[in-house]
């Protein structure tokens, strides 16, 4: 009996150009949850991708419970029992959970004429009854949090006996109780003999429930240890090949510093209720709060993107009125989605027209030419101030990497001088490189005057970077920590007080 | 960082071949190859006579198409164009013929009530929210019926203008006037997409319209704005059409808006927005009138001609689909 459910030898990949993969190297035992690391960009995704049949391999071998194997497509790796379980879910909202599970594959009655969905149901009744999840079969999709859909994702994949389950960033989306609901499913899985490849960027998590951790860079194998052998500083060395700069910037108090923008009574629909708060010049605020606490919420609201119902906004004691995203940034203030790539950058564009595009009457004469040098300068000015990494101005956005995406965004904003910025989870999907020269940035701006709103869900983000902290729960503000009194629980206390 | 500079240099090839040059090349030697097989096949096709038809018979229609790129890069759609076209046309009659005014009035009229079509199409799309299929396919009854309304379901005729039909026919070099309108508007439109904040807005909205607007653009006004543009071509070909045939008739038009939709998709602009050329939607609009004056002069049935373009559209999104699939991998 061979221990080892996976074994990938010398896998070798190339694109056209590039060397993807080289001679990489992969095992899972029946039972393990192995964590594969490395930056955006290190092979990881193409690796996995070779295992679950997206890509064919220019060498090497997979073995699958010792036995050589060729994966040709998705479907051949389902039929072995691999399943992948990607970062953006892919379940169909209106349809029900059961129906969503077995998709595809739905019992039939009368010679394959009707649905059983009886049967289904309870079918998938028992599935979610093995692990322990207390969802019911006939609930649709639309209805359940992220992290539930997320244990749909799972037992869907469960339900082809997958004995190999690759899971892709799977806490990306989810709050630190919603996290402690998976890993226990982790470990029940890794209980029944279940192989799991845990793919994530939080260095904390790797820690709590992984075995062993391979890590890869640029393409290559770096290395393979047992978590209990190593510290997380090392695994980022070896992640990294370098020391990183930590970016704890011991923040100095803005407490005399005047009141740039002042928010009273906002309410708007069910997510937020009555929130006021102060932002002084040059103070970086933290939003702490549980996924759907109304942070973003209370972001799109006073950015004018979601329609406010009542409550006043002042901007340097003046009250303004703002309706549109158009009125918000006329008076200075910016927004950078959690969601680069579908709220703050126009993927097909170039990085020149990107940092132009909040300022783009400026690039043009009276009659709507553009001034395309003018922008080129401009956009030069932020790619050497910002770091961008890019070949030029001319390349597409799509093409740059996740850091670099939020720089061109940060440029963007800074280029319409907006000097109130929303920074909305400003490290996600972001590599522990790149995240740091981001906390490196916030402190810059902040440095130069710019009062920073900071939404984060990762609490030791929220704890390290702001000056202030403000908690939320429900649509409530539960509670305003300043930066030396808060700790991880404080915050955690406040943002699950369901009384306020 | 080794990595990154590797990862330029395969998006920098993906770039050229996305960037729908491919797409482009392909049309142009599509075309290219329809008038060699019909210049081999018959000894009509070649001749001054033809190709004078060829280029009128493109330019309506090549108009009308220049003028739905501007939409259809948005990600939306106008299905009121080719009865809009009527209505203009028949605006323009009511304005030379029923009230006597100077050509160059009719003219305007006719260029601004296509602009007015388009305005209203942008309201309802962008502010009233109704989905483009649906905000123009009513848009396009309403100018069907309000045509045949307003001529009292007959023909306007020029009778007091003759000079009118020159905006069409009259010829420079042995290139008929409305070709030379044709192209004039086709290099006009080629500027504002590419020059001007119009075209800079069209592209961004196209792509993404969430992040146009979240970065305190009003996207709104813009796709009205995009709208009447597309108006005004709608109108000019309009003005085109009533002196091409010397006269404004009420009930052409419907079946234009498809022939001019399928010129901007055969030259590469992809439904779906944030991607197109006018250049290319030129182009296409000759593959379809080279196709049709080819298969005439073949003397192919008028029915299988249709059956032909149909073809022709599915196989040219078929192709531009399969092209971006195996990128995409």
């Amino acid at each position: 009996m061979v221990k080892n459910v996976i074994k990938m030898v010398d896998i070798d990949k190339r694109f056209p150009g590039v060397h993807a993969l080289k001679d990489c190297s992969f095992e899972l035992n029946k039972g393990e949850v192995h964590a594969l690391i490395g930056e955006n960009g290190a092979g990881k995704s193409t690796l996995m991708k070779i295992l679950t049949g997206v890509y064919d391999k220019n060498g090497g071998a997979i073995y699958y419970k010792g036995k050589e194997v060729e994966i040709n497509s998705p479907k051949a790796a389902q039929e072995l029992g691999i399943s992948i379980i990607h970062q953006e879910l892919n379940l169909m909202p209106d349809l029900t959970v059961a129906e969503n599970i077995y998709i595809g594959r739905e019992p039939m009655r009368f010679k394959g004429i009707f649905c059983d969905s009886l049967l289904q149901n309870k079918m998938a009744k028992e599935l979610l009854d093995n692990m322990n999840v207390k969802i019911e079969p006939t609930v649709k999709v639309e209805q359940l949090t992220v992290a539930q859909q997320q244990m749909i994702e799972i037992a869907k994949a469960l339900s082809f006996n997958s004995e190999v389950l690759i899971m892709d960033e799977p806490t990306a989306a989810l709050t630190e109780s919603e996290i402690d609901e998976l890993f226990r499913i982790i470990q029940e899985l890794k209980a029944k003999g279940v192989g799991i490849v845990y793919i994530s960027h939080r260095m904390e998590e790797l820690k709590k429930i992984c075995d062993r951790v391979t890590v890869m860079r640029d393409g290559e194998y770096v290395g393979m240890k047992n978590m209990n052998e190593v510290t997380i500083d090392e695994i980022i060395k070896m992640m990294v090949g370098r020391e990183i700069y930590e970016g704890v910037h011991d923040l100095e108090r803005h407490q005399n510093h005047e009141v740039v923008l002042e928010v009273k009574h906002l309410t708007s629909g069910k997510k937020v209720k009555d929130v006021s708060f102060q932002l002084r010049k040059g103070e970086i605020l933290g939003f702490a709060g549980l996924m759907g606490a109304g942070r973003t919420e209370v972001a799109r609201c006073l950015f004018g993107a979601d329609p406010k119902d009542s409550g006043e906004i002042y901007i340097n004691g003046q009250k303004v009125h703002i309706r549109s995203p158009k009125d918000a940034v006329a008076n200075g203030i910016g927004y950078l989605s959690e969601d680069r790539k579908r709220y703050g950058l126009v993927l097909g564009l170039d990085v020149n027209t990107n940092i132009a595009m909040a300022t783009m009457p400026k690039f043009s004469n009276r009659l709507g030419f553009l001034k395309e040098d003018q922008e080129k300068v401009n956009a030069t000015k932020y790619i050497d101030t910002l770091s961008i990494k890019t070949p030029s101005g001319k390349q597409l956005v799509q093409n740059l990497s996740g850091g670099n995406q939020q720089k061109v965004v940060i440029g963007k904003w800074l280029t319409r001088n907006c000097d109130i910025l929303i920074f909305d989870e400003p490290t996600r999907g972001i590599d522990v490189g790149a995240k740091s020269e981001i906390y490196k940035l916030l402190n810059e701006l902040a440095d130069q005057g710019m009062s920073i709103i900071m939404i984060s869900s990762e609490l030791p983000e929220v704890l390290r970077m702001s000056h202030r902290i403000m908690v939320m729960c429900e649509g409530k503000i539960t509670g305003e920590l300043s930066r030396n009194i808060a700790t991880q629980e404080r915050i955690m206390t406040c943002a699950t007080d369901r009384t306020a | 960082m080794e990595h990154i500079i590797a990862d330029i240099s395969t998006t920098k090839k993906k770039n050229l071949f996305k960037s729908g040059a491919a797409q482009k090349l392909l049309a142009l030697g599509a075309l290219v190859l329809l008038i060699l097989f019909f210049t081999l096949a018959s000894p009509v096709f070649m001749t001054s006579s033809n190709l004078i038809s060829i280029l009128l018979a493109t330019a309506v229609n090549g108009v009308l198409a220049v003028g739905v790129t501007f939409v259809i890069i948005t990600g939306g759609i106008d299905l009121s164009i080719g009865t809009g076209m009527t209505f203009a046309s028949v605006m323009t009659g009511v304005a030379i013929t029923f009230l006597g005014l100077p050509i160059f009035v009719g003219v305007f009229v006719g260029i601004l009530t296509g602009a007015f079509i388009g305005f209203i199409n942008g309201i309802n799309v962008a502010k009233l929210k109704i989905p483009a299929f649906i905000a123009t396919l009513g848009m396009m009854m309403i100018t069907k019926g309000l045509s045949l309304v307003i001529s009292g379901a007959k023909p306007i005729y020029f009778m007091d203008t003759p000079e009118f039909a020159n905006i069409s026919k009259a010829t420079v070099l042995g290139i008929p006037s409305g070709v030379i309108i044709f192209f004039l508007a086709a290099v006009l439109a080629h500027i504002i997409l590419n020059k001007t904040i119009i075209g800079r807005f069209n592209f961004a909205i196209g792509s993404n319209l969430q992040a146009t607007r979240l970065s305190g653009i009003n996207t709104e006004r813009w796709l009205i704005i995009i709208h009447s543009l597309t108006g005004a071509f709608v109108g000019l070909a309009g003005v085109l059409m009533a002196a091409r045939l010397n006269s404004a008739q009420p009930a052409l038009g419907q079946g234009y808006e498809l022939d001019a939709i399928a010129a901007v998709v055969i030259g590469g602009t992809s439904l779906s927005g944030g991607k197109g050329t006018i250049s290319g939607t030129v182009i296409g609009a000759f593959i379809m009138s080279v196709l049709l004056n080819g298969l005439r002069i073949m003397s192919v049935p008028q029915e299988w001609q249709t059956v032909l373009t149909g073809v022709i559209v599915i196989v040219a999104v078929f192709v531009d689909i399969y092209r971006r699939n195996k990128q995409s991998i």
